[in-house]
């Protein structure tokens, strides 16, 4: 056979193969830190073919606070400001996992009372991070209406969050062995009036009640538009070993089918003493993720109806030193945190502070998987796809 | 001279006028959807709205970035402009108030609304921004994914009204007793209607824009005046493609059972309703659908609306010739 592209059979050059692709470029193009859906900081260095993705690159750390080593030059009672600000979403649940921590190295047993406060706050916590995703995820997709209706429902649940604690997104209300007292509510034994505000569980049974109808209505105005399956079924698939492999954890491994859910793994909180479902996902793909979402909230808002009439009286705070100091040792708690698996590994030396404080957000883990989800897919895949991850930039730098 | 000075004022006037009332349309329509009380509450009934948003932009800087391709980033606005305006001539409010009533009117309204097309490209192309290209190309290939179906759909009326005068279409309506979408081209309607959605790159259709994916596509980088142009563009065009498929398919300035000899005087205000309807449709489809990909636009154009094209020009040639 004559090698026709050899120099010395030029004069055969009329034979040569001309079905050679015409080799491009690609362009790189650099979405974020400044960019409408990357929710925040984040910046993807992508390599596009046209409308193709061959490679992307996160770049992270535009929001890194540097939390962990501020932790160590603060008390522990100074650190739940801090660490609320990690994932602002959901600020309430940062702190439970890392108060828990505390009370473990300190063999102190909360009352049932301020767990019981702690689970409602959590799940409606919860609720409101779900609600802000949904919202935030239409947009992403293309449609603009969603956000509005997410972000008035979840006012709702923001509004009973402040009632309580004070504070809409960085409530500062656990404390070591219990929640904070009411105002002006003297030591820490008080009525079982004082704690909750006046009118809370009556609004709350409400604002569940609303909770629920809204999630009915996002399952069917997003999850029944033709277009919006379309956008997110079969788009971005993610198999539920890659998942486990990547340390993936929350409502996204629980779209690939894997039942993982720290809340009856660990006795954190009192979740077993209610009933709810876990949702769990078939395909594993953006709709899902977006489906599981949507369910929890459902969820969530069955367990603090159940909740609220379950809540035992009694303190809200066990008997704890006037100063707090952590005995020396080392723990690892978390938690099942809107975003994922939370967890802090305290080790203290100690004294008022921590030693070292390692902070495990779910959010650095579940975008770790962003690069293999991308490869091949097209730039609006690649918008809903990391929307479907549901990641805050303060969750992944801290 | 003056003739034609009166007639391009009012172009500009009628333009400019579609284009606030569309504007109104739509914002007072996503508020209402959206439960957002600027544009329904403030200032007279939010009526203001508009008014308020066009000083905003009027007032800001006019930015070029340095690298752009100056003379090519300040013309690209207004070809987007001129063929949105241009459009406005052919449209008639009345078989006599119409500034040029063409022989080919409907091939020139079709020419014409293509080129802003250009005007996007180009935009695309100068900015200088990765984004503005990407939009730019997709709105390149979004014209003509769609212009075909766009055209095609035409060709069963002007098959059936046997003329491209767009004042003999509606006239062969009148003659007929009922608009062309209730005689025989409801297929056609639809499919102009979605390719028209997809022509001024409205939602579900809105890639070259896309703001969750692109920044604002093609518009990254304009702002001020010239970024206004093209927003007042977008409706303007937006305006008059619901009026070109009232007048095709809809009947145009008549309504079936109103006497003829007063169309004079009623035939601007029925022509307005019919676009009005139109355009709140597309105001609500707007406000409650998400964007589809790409590709998926493209797949739609090629292996639905224009097989269907195709055949609703077969039938019609079919019934045409054998009735």
């Amino acid at each position: 056979m004559v090698n026709t592209l050899d120099p010395q059979n030029l004069n055969n050059f009329s034979e040569a193969s001309v079905s050679v692709e015409i080799e491009t470029e690609d362009m790189t193009l650099n979405i974020g830190p400044q960019h409408p859906s990357t929710h925040g900081v984040l910046r993807l260095v992508a390599k596009v073919d046209g409308e193709k993705v061959h490679d992307v690159k996160p770049v992270l750390g535009y929001m890194h606070r540097g939390y962990e080593k501020l932790a160590e030059v603060r008390s522990y009672p100074q650190i739940t400001t801090l660490v609320n600000r990690i994932d602002w979403v959901a600020g309430f649940s940062n702190e439970i996992p890392f108060i828990a921590g505390a009370e473990r190295l300190m063999e102190i047993e909360v009352p049932e009372r301020a767990k019981h406060i702690r689970l409602i706050l959590t799940e409606m916590a919860r609720i409101s991070s779900h609600f802000v995703f949904n919202g935030a995820y239409a947009l992403e997709v293309g449609a603009l209406t969603p956000i509005f209706y997410a972000m008035e429902d979840r006012e709702r649940v923001l509004d009973l969050i402040e009632s309580v604690t004070g504070g809409r997104f960085h409530p500062n209300f656990n404390r070591i062995g219990g929640v904070k007292p009411a105002a002006g509510s003297g030591p820490t034994t008080k009525k079982d009036i004082q704690d909750l505000p006046a009118g809370f569980y009556r609004d709350t049974k409400v604002a569940m009640q609303k909770v629920i109808e809204a999630a009915d209505q996002f399952q069917n105005l997003i999850g029944g538009n033709e277009v919006f399956k379309k956008r997110t079924k079969n788009v971005g698939i993610l198999t539920a070993e890659t998942a486990e492999a990547f340390g993936v954890s929350g409502p996204i491994l629980r779209a690939s089918g894997v039942k993982s859910d720290l809340r009856t793994q660990t006795d954190y909180l009192p979740y077993d003493q209610f009933e709810y479902d876990i949702p769990v996902g078939e395909n594993g793909d953006c709709y899902d993720r977006w489906d599981v979402r949507v369910k929890e909230m459902v969820e969530s808002a069955k367990i603090v109806l159940q909740a609220i009439d379950s809540i035992p009286s009694g303190p809200l705070q066990a008997k704890v030193p006037k100063v707090i100091k952590v005995p020396k040792g080392r723990t690892y708690v978390r938690a099942e945190n809107p975003k994922g698996e939370m967890g802090y590994y305290i080790v203290s030396d100690g004294g008022l502070g921590p030693y070292r404080l390692k902070v495990r957000t779910a959010s650095f883990s579940n975008i770790s998987i962003l690069p293999l989800l991308l490869e091949g897919a097209l730039l609006p895949d690649l918008i809903a796809i990391m929307g479907s991850l549901d990641f805050v930039l303060g969750d992944v730098d801290r | 001279m003056t003739d034609v000075l009166v007639k391009v004022g009012f172009l500009a006037l009628a333009a400019l006028n579609g284009a606030i009332i569309f504007t109104i349309m739509d914002v007072k329509g996503a508020s209402w959807m959206q439960r957002r009380p600027g544009p329904l509450h403030v200032g007279l009934r939010g009526f203001i709205f508009p008014l308020a948003e066009i000083l905003k932009f009027v007032q800001k800087e006019d930015i070029i970035p340095t690298e752009v391709d100056r003379p090519v980033f300040k013309w690209a606005p207004a070809y987007v402009m001129v063929s949105c305006v241009a459009l406005f001539a052919v449209v008639p409010m009345s078989p006599t108030l119409v500034v040029a009533d063409l022989e080919l009117g409907v091939f020139f309204a079709l020419a014409i609304s293509s080129l802003g097309t250009i005007g996007v490209l180009t935009a695309g192309w100068s900015s200088a921004n990765k984004y503005s290209l990407m939009g730019g190309l997709r709105a390149a290939g979004q014209l003509i994914a769609y212009e075909l179906p766009l055209i095609l759909a035409v060709v069963g009326v002007v098959i059936q009204a046997e003329t491209m005068s767009l004042v003999g279409i509606v006239e062969k309506q009148i003659e007929w007793g009922v608009p062309f979408v209730v005689g025989g081209q409801i297929v056609g309607f639809l499919i102009f209607m979605v390719a028209a959605t997809a022509e001024m790159m409205r939602v579900p259709f809105d890639m070259p824009i896309g703001e969750s994916e692109l920044t604002m596509g093609f518009m990254t980088e304009y702002s001020g005046i010239r970024f206004l142009i093209f927003y007042i563009s977008e409706y303007m065009n937006m305006f008059i493609l619901c009026a070109i498929a009232s007048t095709l398919f809809l009947g145009g300035y008549h309504v079936p059972l109103l006497p003829t000899e007063w169309v004079n005087f009623y035939g601007p205000v029925v022509l307005l309703t019919k676009t009005a309807i139109l355009g709140f449709i597309l105001v609500a489809v707007r406000w409650s659908q998400p964007r589809f990909r790409e590709d998926q636009l493209q797949n739609l154009a090629w292996k639905i609306l224009i097989p269907a094209s195709l055949i609703n020009i077969l039938v019609t040639a079919v019934m045409k010739v054998g009735f």
